[in-house]
């Protein structure tokens, strides 16, 4: 999602293997402090730097399989990835412990602003503060949908889609439930396999 | 209905239609939590999204201030646990199947039908968003630069942004 993936060097293609017996600290730890410390959305850019790039816990194969899953699912990327590499590092318990690693400092600090905000509502210097950031919250969630749409406003198909859920969800104010069940298999009932084109003509 | 299941019940559901993740879910999230169910009103669910702006980690922990809300830690808890947990275990019970279908063009068939659904709803989730968090031209201001920011200046963390937003709204608003 957040720009092109570097292949992996050419002699680690062919030697990797899945590690064994990796210690559940340890997968707590790397997880936290991914958690702790990738701010500003992008995780997935902290994932693959920390997994794949310095623990070297999954080739780069492997870990754009596990963000295929976790981006066609519900849920969010960042901890269906910690659940994921965590079960395959070390079964259920290493998943289990991956998810806590990698929310408990967002967790934590959130709860913490949470009970500030709760016991300072009407405080004008916490309403002014947080008026700004709502607004610059919409400035960085344009900026993002346009960075992940960017190749898709060039195809007249994709902008279809886009429009027709824009529309769906914004001005209609259809559940998402419906959208969902009929947005998604039309899309994809688009986008199926054909055997007389190459699959790539709709690009 | 117990308001702790209520909870619980209504961020499972979210957790389920979260495809595409977090900002995917926003309108659906604001029209359950603040129209259906009236916890919150739109001033304190644009708060509150913006406090899991300036966290770290996954950005709906900001659910579990939700919950708070209505149930205090009880319900912080369950939000958090409704929203993170029936979507991971989709993902676990998936991740340990997926390679059964390495090579099938349904693959990229769902990837490419659902990236631009996607785009779709986190357009929407920004529009949501914007109703309420834009009102007046400082806060048009706020949101032009920093979407400008985001977009073209790469070497920036987006939460600098986010934070200098608050900075600003706090220096020329208070």
């Amino acid at each position: 999602m957040s720009g092109k993936v570097e292949p992996a060097p050419a002699e680690d293609a062919g030697s990797y293997s899945l590690p064994r017996d990796v210690p559940l600290w340890e997968i707590f730890v790397t997880f936290l402090i991914i958690g702790a410390t990738s701010f500003g959305g992008g995780v997935v850019a902290y994932l693959r730097a920390g997994l794949v790039l310095k623990k070297r816990w999954l080739d780069e194969e492997h870990f754009m399989s596990a963000l295929e899953i976790s981006q066609a699912l519900p849920g969010l990327n960042a901890t269906n990835m910690s659940i994921i590499v965590g079960d395959r590092l070390r079964g259920v318990p290493g998943s289990i412990i991956a998810f806590l690693g990698i929310t408990l400092p967002g967790a934590a600090l959130v709860m913490i602003l949470g009970v500030l905000y709760a016991s300072n509502a009407h405080n004008p210097y916490v309403n002014a503060t947080l008026i700004g950031v709502g607004a610059a919250a919409v400035g960085m969630l344009t900026a993002v949908t346009v960075q992940i749409g960017r190749k898709q406003f060039g195809g007249l198909v994709d902008a279809a889609i886009i429009a027709v859920t824009v529309v769906m969800v914004s001005v209609l104010h259809i559940s998402l439930v419906w959208v969902l069940l009929t947005v998604g298999p039309a899309a994809v009932f688009i986008y199926r396999p054909r055997k007389d084109i190459p699959p790539e003509t709709g690009e | 209905m117990n308001e702790n299941l209520s909870v619980l019940a209504v961020f499972s559901l979210l957790s389920v239609l979260a495809v595409g993740g977090g900002a995917a879910v926003l309108p659906e999230t604001k029209a359950l939590v603040v129209d259906a169910h009236h916890w919150l009103n739109d001033d304190q669910f644009r708060d509150i999204y913006g406090l899991g702006q300036v966290v770290p980690g996954p950005n709906m922990l900001m659910v579990m201030v939700i919950g708070y809300h209505v149930t205090g830690y009880t319900g912080a808890l369950l939000a958090f646990l409704g929203f993170f947990v029936p979507a991971g275990v989709i993902s676990w019970g998936a991740s340990r199947v997926w390679d059964h279908f390495e090579g099938s063009p349904w693959r990229a068939s769902l990837q490419k039908g659902m990236a631009p659904l996607v785009v779709g709803l986190m357009a929407a989730g920004a529009i949501s968003i914007a109703k309420t968090a834009i009102d007046g031209a400082l806060t048009v201001a706020i949101a032009v630069a920093v979407f400008l920011g985001v977009y073209f200046v790469k070497k920036v963390n987006p939460a600098f942004f986010v934070l200098g937003g608050g900075v600003v709204g706090l220096a020329l608003l208070s």
